[in-house]
């Protein structure tokens, strides 16, 4: 009985933890896969074939550094025009602003598909040609939502009085942003971007609808399991995977060498 | 600035300092020169406008009107990152993402001081927090961030300092350590200090001047020993340690007043009243009454004020006895006598006689009500016979 007691809350960590990250391992063992036939769905025999040649198929690449370029430039200007609205929302009073608070949530509500399907209406009324410009028009649209809410809240959660200390030293108006608002603010800006870039890097149907012609990386899976997902796919999405990792890994590991340092001072 | 170079402090002053929070007027028509290099220390209940006078001298707030001199200079519109005043915050807002050396340096760095390095190591001494100095404040004690924000405000050699209650999270002891290392930078570097508290014996302790606020204005102001004996308002009795006071009507002017109260009289020096009229609140400290025995009332000399009463409570403190005396008319009045006198003390239920010089006695105006100044909730306490 005791033990049972003692053991119960581990075994369901266990437990939720394989429930998480199943799927995960059975995308980085797949990609181990030499399939028989065309789909990568059944264990056959270990092969590094596809991480060897991970661009041997033609437009997995192609589709993948699509994908990060749009990611990137999209997370960027969310970013910066995501940063500059919460500041606004947070720090002025102007006419509007409490409708601008509640609009700004409005590309978070609306489903995805509704949003796709709309703006690819916008944009053939508007004769606007499809392609990677649209695609980033629509991601940058949608992600700045999530960047003012996730910049609003570290904004509100700071005390102000640090940015009355730096004007009690000396600090210009400048100064106070560049060492004291700014370093204070910046985690949340940094969370904000890194779920910026994975929202655009992951979506589907928005990017679906307002392509064209352009193969993002989602859409070029979208397209590859109705013949067969080749196993390059799983490399990539292991590698993916790795990289969201390592980064987290990375900053952890930054926060315990500092900590570190500090007791053996 | 170099360093041993006596530099020019001039003194701080307020004209018809004004600011209004729509109906509230946090702070009224405030008018005070605070002289260089003295320890001044601004007191008064909470809400009574004191951060509110600091944020103006700082800078942080307007003011709805007045101005703000330093010297002769008017800066009243100067912003707050060009005046030569610094502020220690009631919570210290230490920058929390900068180390405490950062945090020191943070004023020099912003104008552009050279030898940045040496005065921070200087500064980091004098507050004792030198091995510290690469730690974040979130990894010191509440008594370190204090001292912290003390080096990093006066690092900048201010002409005035401001000191939002710095002392208010710190326990007792620490207080008084604080409280003894702030006078001492204080007499080191011979800037002037403001210091905003509620603690009574904090702001009489350090202080050269003390200024006793209500509701947004100055009750009185002088040299600490000079407002505790001789409040001029009821609320400065009340609020500046504990005062017995008893209303009556004067029956002769002079060079001695008399007052007449409950059929006895008092007398006090015209000196020390400032009742404008016939009705006149009488005064007197708490220890500054003799506790007597009925049967030995002619051991008081025959000029002190006397009360006659039974003891309801004896409690003693150690250094002193404090009882509490009721006297026919149903007032309490309580008397601290030093724990030296040789023999018995009076018990509860004795007839006691309470005698005190005329020269402690002091004459108010009654017009503000004789509970001004007391906390509101002793004074609900007091009057509800259940309790
Ligand atoms: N920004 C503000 N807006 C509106 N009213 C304010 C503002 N700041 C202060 N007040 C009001 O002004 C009055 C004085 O406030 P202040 O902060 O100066 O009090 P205080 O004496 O420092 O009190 P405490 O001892 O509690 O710190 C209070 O009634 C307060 O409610
Ligand atoms: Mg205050």
């Amino acid at each position: 009985m005791r033990w049972i007691r003692q053991n119960v809350i581990g075994a369901i960590a266990i437990l939720v933890l394989l429930y998480l990250f199943l799927p995960i391992a059975v995308v980085i063992i797949f990609s181990f896969n030499n399939p028989v036939g065309k789909y990568n769905l059944s264990w056959n025999e270990f092969s590094l074939d596809a991480w060897s040649q991970i661009c041997g198929v033609p437009g997995v690449c192609s589709s993948f550094v699509t994908s990060i370029q749009i990611g990137l430039i999209t997370t960027t200007f969310a970013t910066i025009l995501g940063t500059l609205i919460a500041f606004a929302l947070v720090r002025y009073r102007f006419r509007g602003r409490s409708s601008t608070n509640l609009l700004i949530f409005m590309p978070m509500a609306t489903p995805e598909i509704v949003m796709g399907s709309s703006l690819l209406a916008l944009f053939l009324n508007l004769s606007f040609p499809l392609g990677a410009v649209t695609i980033m028009i629509a991601h940058i649209m949608f992600i700045i939502s999530f960047v003012v809410v996730a910049v609003k809240a570290r904004l509100q959660g700071m005390d102000p009085r640090l940015e009355e200390a730096a004007r009690d030293l000396y600090a210009s108006p400048y100064a106070t942003f560049r060492y004291v608002t700014f370093p204070l603010v910046l985690p949340g800006i940094i969370g904000a971007a890194l779920l910026g870039f994975s929202l655009s890097f992951d979506d589907f149907i928005i990017s679906f609808f307002n392509a064209g012609t352009l193969v993002t990386f989602p859409i070029y899976i979208w397209g590859a399991a109705q013949r067969g997902i080749p196993p390059q796919v799983n490399a990539l999405a292991s590698l993916v995977f790795m990289s969201a990792l390592l980064i987290v890994l990375s900053a952890q590991l930054v926060a315990w060498r500092k900590r570190r340092s500090l007791a053996t001072r | 600035m170099p360093e041993g170079v006596s530099r020019i402090v001039e003194d701080l002053r307020l004209a018809n300092l004004t600011k209004q929070f729509g109906e509230t007027k946090a702070v009224d028509n405030l008018s005070i020169t605070i002289p260089a290099g003295s320890f001044f220390a601004l007191l008064g209940a909470s809400g009574c406008g004191k951060t509110t006078t600091l944020r103006m001298v700082a800078g942080l707030e307007d003011p709805s009107a007045g101005q703000v001199f330093i010297g002769d200079k008017d800066i009243t519109e100067l912003r707050a990152f060009q005046r030569p005043v610094n502020t220690v915050f009631q919570s210290y807002a230490l920058f929390p993402h900068l180390d405490i050396y950062e945090n020191v340096a943070f004023g020099l760095r912003r104008r552009g001081v050279k030898d940045v390095d040496a005065q921070v190591g200087r500064m980091l001494e004098l507050v004792e927090l030198a091995s510290l100095a690469r730690r974040k404040p979130s990894q010191l004690s509440g008594g370190q961030q204090q001292r912290v924000a003390v080096a990093r405000a006066l690092i900048n050699k201010p002409d005035v300092l401001l000191l939002d209650e710095p002392l208010g999270a710190l326990d007792l002891k620490l207080r008084r350590q604080m409280q003894i290392e702030l006078k001492r930078i204080q007499s080191e570097v011979g800037t002037t200090f403001v210091h905003v508290t509620h603690d009574q014996e904090e702001a009489m302790t350090m202080a050269d001047t003390v200024a006793v606020m209500n509701a947004g204005r100055i009750e009185q102001l002088g040299h600490p020993a000079d407002v505790y004996e001789t409040p001029h308002t009821i609320f400065v009795a009340n609020f500046l340690g504990q005062s017995n006071l008893i209303a009556g009507k004067k029956v002769t002017s002079g060079e001695i007043v008399e007052v007449a109260a409950f059929g006895l009289g008092f007398k006090m020096p015209a000196s020390r009243n400032v009742a404008p009229g016939m009705n006149i609140v009488v005064g007197v400290r708490p220890e500054k009454i003799t506790v007597l025995d009925l049967h030995d009332e002619d051991k008081l000399p025959a000029a002190h004020n006397r009360i006659f009463g039974v003891v309801t409570d004896v409690s003693y403190t150690g250094v002193s006895t404090q009882y509490l005396v009721e006297t026919p008319w149903g007032q309490t009045i309580i008397a601290f006598e030093q724990n030296s006198i040789v023999g018995d003390r009076c018990a509860v239920g004795d007839q006691v006689v309470l005698g005190w010089a005329p020269e402690h006695t002091f004459g108010l105006d009654p017009a503000e009500g004789l509970t001004s100044g007391l906390d509101k909730a002793v004074v609900e306490l007091e009057s509800d016979p259940e309790a």
